[in-house]
């Protein structure tokens, strides 16, 4: 859907964004700036141990401590909640197990946080120690103790294989076969600020539960469920995110804390976690071992591919069967890969649970396999932006595995970062110690299906037109710093023709806004913008009858332009807008509508074919310059080239703004951030704890560290975009990571086959080369998984539906969605 | 149990211009008399350690982290937040800048930035590229990429020699 016969007096252009001057002037109202009346404060008392059984827990030195008002452990919370349907394995606080340092088991309520965290320290828990499961492979081996009594076996929470045509055939047939292990490292979203909560009783006794979340439909329901509540008596209001990136998306353990304290305490409750608290909430980047075994021919296009991945879950499921889903989703949707092996698995372990981070599990898989293109590239001595150009997927296909390319600028974005960055004169030719390294990607415009199984819409729009002219919007959409709200704003004043200001966007709210499923996956500019787009010209219709009927002009020949309803043929003729709100309203009553979309069903049947079905996907391009000293493996980025297939640029500004923002992410992830660990030796302590949880020792690029970035539009509108926009806020993150290893190569000649690329890992390739061996630093081996059986699903070029040759028969699409893997 | 008594201190300083007086606990942070006791809270936190810059304000016109400052510290003392940017009822360049230029994406760094921002120019009135990487290394941006900050900052220096 797209709006067409628009004049583009909002759209494309660049805008100051609708809620700039509330954010330049402080005005704007974070979950953590909130004070009601009578806020009592809450504190979390969290797990010294990784993995126990509460054996004991005594809270009554707190509860007694003057100015405590309430004191919760697990027995206050029996019911289990979770963001999948498959995994509600979360309880707000332990009742049994305890399965990470910083679980929580226990929560203070008290008249200040100072008293709040007095009272902790006087809360007794004794814990039976259990078996620490630091690394994912221990996970695969040890299958007693579980840290979970759910999942695929033993501590594996989900495996899955999957398989579109003769992969093994492919791989003989093929003229090279590539063999490659790579890791990428976990890390965290690490958003400004932290996690908020407050939670009250309304005047009429309801719960209202101001969060920092970006899901506020999700948070209502898992509220509404693990409080055993009415969901209409629970109002969730998403306050503005100080930054979300994935970090805000699940439901939270503090926030279903605070609102049972609320509700106990008829008093406003609110909880703001430390930084070291976020850290320990998590939901970052999966920890991601992966094996790339490719078959090209001589001209190195991809005949067959078999990826298998490990993914280092952490403690609880959160989205995990979809990020396994993901490592393996979209590698066909860049290149075209006649035949396909996706093996993935997720296994539990002692830490902080993973999540979706930005890119959420495809930019773990996209560094291996832009990285294995340019050994490929290098190996048949093939220019690796011509080894790309020549697979690129077809627009207008269906891939191996049932995913729809509509359009693809890829091929343009290639062209563009080559021309721009001077790659032809710079790649392999540069002096030692520089080098440039190119790579690509592709991701979701919105995810396909929603997170539980609904045939409902995935965003909706309600418009209210005022006799005064002016419009209020209201939609369930989050606004994370993004800028949803401009987008809806915009897409509502361009169809009617008025000035953005003109609208009021009313985002995030239970209450008062029609759902949308959240800011996540990309999705919100594609369908709340199509939504919107759908209410506005509604809306543009009943106010087209309305002026007609008044100046005797057929409807049709309206424009709506300048605030103005005039005839096209005689541009004189015509009516303000709010007169033409006026004429509506006298004729037909107060004027209204809604707006909604709901993605097209996918093409895939097989089970695990929900994960990866986009109405449209984005593709990226980017060239990285590095500086390597060749000393020291020291690196610099002193440039980056990116060029980004947005579709149509609905805010440039803004759509600059996400393309920057997502290049200094990626790089922060290609060269310092991670998610790391420290043990003692287990014959010690059974400790396991996050070895910097601090702002300061968890290095992210500063100012003075990001690079000049020359940014590329590619704008070929797509018919499925909103003004035929696609996303823009994710897409452009994956490439930097891979594009910065090349670069490396280029270089210096070494392979860091690994994120984060480090001056010490650089060195220690270096040092391997000069010794005369393999010039590499990287995982070695893949381990044994007992993957499931595989589902084989023959592709469309052999003759297949989308459909498991080997699946019971399943209910039809109509019914399971394409067969959502969050359900299964 | 201690008995109850006085445990605040009388607090007087001056707050973008205006006179502020609080009875504050004597533990408490610039930050938390900022933002709890006199609900100025445009000043943002991202760490509470010193480490993100989200709490800079002015105090006595040069940047501070106010997370680290006792807020007794202050008395008498001026300081300068988000607040009290704007003059006579319109923004100051930096806040137009950064509006019109993308440079606010979620905007919680913003306050921060913009009041160290103007400390630069204020000392500095055409910083160089260089010198405004430098004046904002310690402020964390997890949106941006830092470069539309940059452009904004450039823009209000441009502006304001007008």
């Amino acid at each position: 859907m797209s709006a067409t016969g628009h004049r583009g007096d909002v759209i494309g252009k660049a805008r100051r964004r609708v809620d700039g001057r509330a954010k330049v002037t402080g005005q704007t109202r974070f979950a953590d700036d909130l004070l009601p009346p009578r806020t009592l404060h809450c504190k979390l008392l969290r797990s010294t141990v990784p993995h126990g059984r509460i054996r004991r827990i005594d809270v009554a030195r707190a509860r007694a401590l003057d100015g405590v008002h309430l004191v919760l452990t697990g027995d206050d919370f029996p019911i289990a909640y979770g963001i999948l349907p498959v995994s509600q394995d979360e309880h707000p606080l332990c009742r049994d197990l305890v399965r990470f340092v910083g679980d929580p088991v226990a929560a203070v309520i008290a008249r200040d946080e100072t008293t709040a965290t007095a009272a902790l320290d006087l809360i007794d828990v004794e814990y039976e120690v259990l078996h620490t499961f630091a690394d994912p492979e221990d996970s695969l081996r040890t299958t007693e103790p579980r840290i979970h009594d759910y999942g695929d076996g033993g501590n594996v929470h989900k495996a899955v294989s999957l398989q579109f045509g003769d992969v093994d055939e492919a791989l003989a047939g093929a003229a090279h076969v590539f063999d490659d292990v790579f890791f990428f490292a976990g890390n965290t979203h690490l958003p400004l600020e932290q996690h908020a909560t407050v939670a009250m009783r309304d005047p009429d006794g309801k719960l209202v539960v101001h969060s920092s979340t970006q899901t506020p439909h999700y948070l209502h329901r898992a509220l509404a469920k693990a409080l055993e509540l009415p969901a209409p008596h629970i109002r969730v209001i998403a306050a503005p995110n100080g930054g979300g990136f994935g970090g805000k998306s699940d439901p939270f353990n503090h926030e279903i804390v605070v609102a049972r304290a609320a509700l106990l305490l008829d008093r406003p409750v609110k909880i703001c976690l430390t930084r070291e608290e976020v850290f320990l909430c998590h939901r970052g980047r999966h920890p991601v071992l992966m094996r790339f075994r490719t078959g090209v021919d001589a001209d190195g296009r991809i005949q067959g591919m078999h990826l298998q991945t490990l993914l280092d879950g952490g403690a609880y499921g959160s989205y995990g069967v979809a990020s396994t889903f993901y490592t393996g989703a979209l590698q066909t949707v860049t290149y075209r890969i006649p035949r396909y092996r996706f093996q993935g698995c997720r296994v539990f372990t002692n830490k902080p649970p993973c999540g979706p981070k930005r890119g959420h599990g495809t930019p773990q898989s996209r560094f291996g396999q832009e990285v294995q293109l340019d050994k490929i590239a290098e190996r048949l001595a093939v220019d690796p932006a011509d080894l790309r150009l020549r697979m690129i997927a077809p627009a207008q296909s269906l891939t191996a595995n049932y995913l729809r390319v509509g359009t693809i600028g890829l091929g343009e974005c290639i062209q563009r970062v080559v021309a721009r960055s001077g790659w032809r004169e710079k790649h392999g030719r540069l002096p030692h110690g520089r080098g440039v390294g190119l790579a690509c990607s592709s991701y979701l415009t919105g995810a396909g299906l929603p997170i539980y199984w609904n045939d409902m819409p995935h965003s909706a729009v309600q418009l209210k037109l005022d006799r005064s002219g002016g419009v209020t919007a209201f939609c369930g959409a989050t606004e994370i710093g993004q800028g949803s709200d401009d987008v809806l704003v915009a897409c509502v004043a361009e169809v009617l023709g008025i000035d953005p200001h003109d609208v009021r966007a009313v985002t995030g709210d239970t209450d008062l806004t029609p759902v949308d499923l959240g800011s996540y996956s990309s999705r919100v500019t594609l369908m709340m913008g199509n939504a919107a787009i759908q209410a506005a010209e509604r809306a543009r219709d009943v106010l087209a009858a309305a002026v007609a009927r008044r100046l005797d002009v057929p409807a049709e020949r309206l424009v709506f332009a300048g605030r103005r309803v005039f005839d096209s043929a005689e541009p004189d003729r015509g009516v303000s807008f709010a007169e033409a709100v006026q004429m509506a309203e006298a004729a037909g009553g107060a004027v209204g509508t809604v707006g909604s979309y709901t993605p097209a069903k996918s093409a895939a049947k097989f089970k695990g074919g929900g994960v990866g079905p986009s109405p449209t996907y984005s593709y990226t391009a980017a060239v990285v310059e590095v500086d390597v000293d060749p000393g020291t493996g020291w690196i610099v980025v002193p440039r980056v080239w990116i060029a980004h297939d947005i579709g149509r640029a609905l805010n440039p500004v803004l759509a600059r703004g996400q393309i920057e923002g997502s290049v200094y992410m990626g790089l922060g992830e290609a060269l310092m951030e991670e998610q790391a660990f420290r043990r003692l030796p287990a014959r010690l302590s059974p400790a396991l704890v996050h070895k910097f949880p601090s702002m300061l020792e968890y290095k992210s690029p500063t100012a003075l560290d990001m690079p000049e970035v020359v940014t590329d539009l590619v704008e070929v509108p797509d018919p499925e975009g909103p003004f035929g926009a696609k996303e823009v806020g994710q897409g452009p993150l994956l490439p930097i990571m891979p594009a910065v290893a090349n670069a490396v190569f280029d270089a210096v000649g070494v392979r860091v086959d690994e994120v984060p690329i480090t001056p010490e890992k650089i060195l220690k390739a270096l040092q391997a080369k000069a010794q005369g061996k393999a010039p590499r630093v990287g995982p070695d081996a893949f381990p044994d998984v007992a993957w499931p059986e595989t589902l084989h699903v023959a592709p469309p070029w052999e003759g297949g539906d989308g459909r498991a040759s080997n699946e019971p028969a399943r209910r039809t699409a109509a019914t399971t969605g394409g067969g959502s893997a969050v359900r299964s | 149990m201690p008995p109850p008594g006085p445990t605040r201190l009388h607090l007087a300083l001056t707050v973008n211009g205006e006179p502020a007086e609080a009875a504050v606990d004597p533990a408490k942070t610039l930050l938390e008399v900022l933002r709890e006791d006199l609900q100025l809270t445009g000043t943002k936190h991202g760490c509470e350690l010193g480490e993100c810059g989200a709490c800079a304000v002015q105090l006595d016109g040069e940047p501070v982290l106010s997370c680290l400052v006792l807020a007794v510290e202050c008395a008498g003392r001026n300081v300068l937040t988000v607040e009290g940017l704007a003059r006579d009822g319109r923004l100051d360049p930096l806040q137009e800048a950064f509006a019109d230029l993308g440079a606010a994406q979620c905007g919680y760094c913003t306050p921060g930035i913009l009041v160290t921002a103007r400390a630069l120019l204020d000392r500095e009135p055409q910083p160089t590229r260089e010198q405004i990487r430098e004046a904002l290394a310690g402020n964390l941006c997890r949106c941006t990429g830092y470069l539309q900050i940059l452009e904004a900052v450039e823009a209000a220096a441009l502006a304001r020699s007008k």
